[in-house]
C-alpha cells in the first residue's frame, strides 16, 4: 500500500497516486490534507488504518445522491448523453440486454443520433444483440422527432423502458447543446415527467475536462447519473470522483468491456480501492 | 476557454512581469502556479515535475533574477521550454517514392480513428491531388464498416471492405494488393479501437503492420485524455513504433496536456489536429499554438 513506510514522502506519494488517477489537483489536495491532519493529530495511526481511512474518504466523496435508477414509470424513459466516442451507444446496448435478461423488462430503443455516419446501423445491431425493438428515423432527420416517436411507441406498446440514444457532442458547442435540450423538451411533451433518467457517459481516460463536460451537460439537461465507461483499461476514472465531489452527480454504472455483459452497477468502495491500488 | 487556474497563472505571471526584481521565493511561487496549471491541463505528473525543474533551473541560473525585467524573462522561458517540448514545426506525411504510400491508423476505442481516416484521405486528396483508398479493417465494432463506407465515400476515397467475416490482417493484405492494382497513391488502413493492454488485439495490430509495411503509423489520441495518455502511447510505441500522432477533438475546450505528455514521453511528433466532426475540420498541428493553449496564454 501507499503507507508501508511512513515518512515525509508518504504524502507526496499519495498526492502523486491520486493525480495520476485523474482525481485532479483540487480534490487531491482536499483528501491528502484531511488525511495528513488526521494522522498528525493521532486520530488515525499506522499504515493499515491510514489505508482504510483513505479509502473511506474517497468512497465518501464518490457516494452522492441517488445511485440507483427508478424503473417504476410506465414506461421509464432513459436518455444517454455525452461527448463524442465516450460509449453512449454501446452502453445502451448493454443496458437493454441487462434490463431484459436480468430484470425481465421489455425495452424499446430510440435512435435519436441521426447525425453520425452509421450511428443508426450501430444501434440497430445492438438492438438485435440485446433482443429488443428499435425506432429509427432517416439519417439527418430531426432527432427530437425520433425521440418523440420512440416514447410514443413505447407507451402504445406498453413497454417497460424506452432508451434514447443521442449524438455525441462537445459541451462547448452551444448550438448542439441547445439541440440536446430541445430533444429533452420534446420527450417531455410526449410524456410530461420524461425523461426520468438522463445518463452522462464519461470515458475513464478523460482528464480534468470531465468536470467541464459534466457541468455543461447538466446545465443543458439535468443529469441524473454518470456511466463511467472503459474501466477495463489502465485508466482509473478518477475524474468521476472530482465530478461527484464538485457537482454532486453520482456514478451509477460502469462499463468494463465491449460485450453485452460488460456493464456493472457502481460500487464506491471498490472504485476507491482501485483508485489507489498500485 | 480559459478556466480559473489558467487565469490564476496569468495573474501570477503578470504579477511577476510587472515587478522590477525577483527573489528565489517569487520563482518558487510562480513554479507552483505553473505546476497547477499544467496538471489542470492534464500534462502528465512526471512530465510536469521534470518541466518545472528545468524551467526553475533556467530561471535561477541565467542571471534572470538580476535582469531588468525578470518577470517577462520567466514567461519567456516557460513558453520556450513548452514549445521545445511540443516539437518543432509540423512534418506531415512523407510519401513513398513507390506508391501506394500506406498509412496505418491505430488507437483506443472511440478516439477518432475512422473519422481521421476519412479526413486524412480528404486532406491528401485536396492538398496533393492524391488518389486515395481506405481499408475497413475493423470487423468488431457494430457498423464500423458501414461508417467507413459512408465517411470514406464522402471524402472521395475508394473504400475497400470485405464485411466482417474475414480476418483484419487478411483484409489489410487484400486491400494493399488492390490499391497496387488500381494504382492508388495512398492507402489508409482503419483499424478497430483497442486497449494497449489487450494482448490479442495488440498482436493483431503488429500482424497488420507486418502485412502492409506502412510508411506511416498514426496514433489517434483524444485531446481530452488525462494522465493515462502516457501509458497508452508508451505501449503503442513499444508494440508498433508509431510515427506520429493525430490529436482529435481539439475543437473542445480541453487544454490538451495529453499532447505534451505523449510528445515528451515517446518523442513522437503530433502531426495533425482534428477539430470537428466534419471532414474538412482537420489541419496540420501547430506546436507553438498548443503550448499557449496548455498554459492558457
Ligand atoms: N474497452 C471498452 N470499450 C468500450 C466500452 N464502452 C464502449 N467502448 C467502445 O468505445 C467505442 C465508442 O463507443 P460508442 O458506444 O460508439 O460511443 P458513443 O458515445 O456512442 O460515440 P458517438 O455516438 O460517436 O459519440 C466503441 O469502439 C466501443 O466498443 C467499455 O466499457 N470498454
Ligand atoms: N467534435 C469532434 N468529434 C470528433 C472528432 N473526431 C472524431 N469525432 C467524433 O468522435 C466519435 C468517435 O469517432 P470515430 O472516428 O468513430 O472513432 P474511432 O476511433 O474510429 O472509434 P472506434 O472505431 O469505436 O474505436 C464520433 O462521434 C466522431 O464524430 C473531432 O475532431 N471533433
Ligand atoms: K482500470
Ligand atoms: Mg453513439
Ligand atoms: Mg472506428
Amino acid at each position: 500500500t501507499l503507507f508501508d513506510t511512513l515518512d515525509e514522502e508518504t504524502w507526496e506519494r499519495l498526492e502523486e497516486a491520486l493525480i495520476m488517477a485523474d482525481v485532479g489537483a483540487r480534490t487531491t489536495a482536499g483528501v491528502v490534507g484531511q488525511l495528513e491532519q488526521e494522522a498528525t493529530s493521532g486520530q488515525v495511526e499506522g499504515g493499515p488504518a491510514l489505508q482504510e481511512r483513505l479509502i473511506e474518504l474517497l468512497a465518501g466523496i464518490a457516494k452522492t445522491g441517488t445511485d440507483t435508477i427508478d424503473l417504476r414509470h410506465e414506461p421509464t424513459v432513459i436518455m444517454a448523453v455525452g461527448v463524442n466516442g465516450t460509449g453512449k451507444t454501446t452502453t445502451i446496448g448493454k443496458l437493454a440486454w441487462h434490463l431484459q435478461r436480468e430484470l425481465g423488462k421489455t425495452v424499446l430503443l430510440g435512435a435519436a443520433d441521426t447525425f453520425r455516419a452509421a450511428a443508426v446501423e450501430q444501434l440497430t445491431r445492438w438492438a438485435e444483440r440485446a433482443g429488443c425493438d428499435i425506432v429509427t428515423g432517416p439519417e439527418g432527420s430531426d432527432p427530437g422527432a425520433v425521440a418523440f416517436d420512440a416514447v410514443a411507441q413505447g407507451r402504445e406498446r406498453g413497454v417497460d423502458v424506452v432508451i434514447i440514444d443521442t449524438a455525441g457532442r462537445l459541451h462547448n458547442q452551444e448550438d448542439l447543446m441547445n439541440e440536446l435540450a430541445k430533444v429533452r423538451r420534446v420527450i417531455g411533451k410526449q410524456m410530461p415527467d420524461a425523461p426520468h433518467e438522463t445518463l452522462l457517459t464519461i470515458d475513464s481516460t478523460t482528464g480534468q475536462n470531465g468536470v467541464r463536460q459534466a457541468k455543461l451537460f447538466s446545465e443543458a439537461v439535468p443529469v441524473d447519473g454518470i456511466v463511467l465507461t472503459k474501466l477495463d483499461g489502465t485508466a482509473k476514472g478518477g475524474i468521476a470522483l472530482a465530478i461527484a465531489g464538485e457537482l454532486q452527480i453520482p456514478v451509477k454504472l460502469i462499463g468494463i468491456g465491449e460485450t453485452l455483459e460488460d456493464l456493472r452497477p457502481f460500487d464506491a468502495d471498490d472504485f476507491a480501492r482501485a483508485l489507489v491500488a498500485p | 476557454m480559459f478556466d480559473a487556474l489558467a487565469e490564476k497563472l496569468q495573474e501570477t505571471l503578470s504579477d511577476v512581469r510587472g515587478r522590477g526584481t525577483l527573489t528565489e521565493d517569487d520563482v518558487n511561487k510562480a513554479m507552483r502556479e505553473i505546476r497547477l496549471a499544467l496538471l489542470e491541463a492534464d500534462v502528465n505528473f512526471k512530465v510536469v515535475k521534470q518541466f518545472t525543474q528545468t524551467v526553475k533551473e533556467r530561471c535561477l541560473g541565467a542571471g534572470v533574477l538580476g535582469q531588468l525585467n525578470p518577470g517577462q524573462q520567466v514567461v519567456k522561458i516557460v513558453n520556450e521550454e513548452l514549445t521545445a517540448l511540443m516539437g518543432g514545426s509540423s512534418a506531415g506525411i512523407t510519401f513513398s517514392p513507390r506508391p501506394p504510400t500506406v498509412v496505418l491508423m491505430a488507437g483506443l476505442q472511440g478516439s477518432g480513428k475512422t473519422t481521421a481516416t476519412a479526413k486524412l484521405a480528404r486532406h491528401l486528396k485536396e492538398a496533393h491531388g492524391s488518389s486515395v483508398a481506405v481499408a475497413a479493417c475493423d470487423v468488431y465494432r457494430p457498423a464500423a464498416v458501414e461508417q467507413l463506407v459512408k465517411v470514406g465515400t464522402q471524402a472521395g476515397a475508394a473504400v475497400y471492405e470485405q464485411g466482417t467475416d474475414k480476418d483484419p490482417v487478411d483484409i489489410a493484405r487484400w486491400a494493399l494488393d488492390r490499391a497496387k492494382t488500381e494504382g492508388k497513391d495512398v492507402l489508409i488502413v482503419d483499424t478497430s479501437g483497442r486497449l494497449h493492454i489487450d494482448e490479442r488485439l495488440m498482436q493483431e495490430l503488429k500482424d497488420i503492420r507486418k502485412a502492409v509495411k506502412p510508411h506511416a503509423i498514426l496514433l489517434v489520441v483524444d485531446a481530452m485524455t488525462g494522465q493515462d495518455a502516457v501509458n497508452v502511447s508508451e505501449q503503442f510505441a513499444e508494440a508498433v513504433d508509431f510515427d506520429g500522432v493525430v490529436m482529435s477533438k481539439l475543437d473542445g475546450d480541453a487544454r490538451g496536456g495529453a499532447a505534451l505528455s505523449v510528445k515528451a514521453v515517446t518523442g513522437k511528433p503530433i502531426l495533425f489536429a482534428s477539430v470537428g466532426e466534419k471532414l474538412d475540420q482537420f489541419e496540420p498541428f501547430h506546436p507553438d499554438r498548443m503550448a499557449q493553449r496548455i498554459l492558457g496564454m
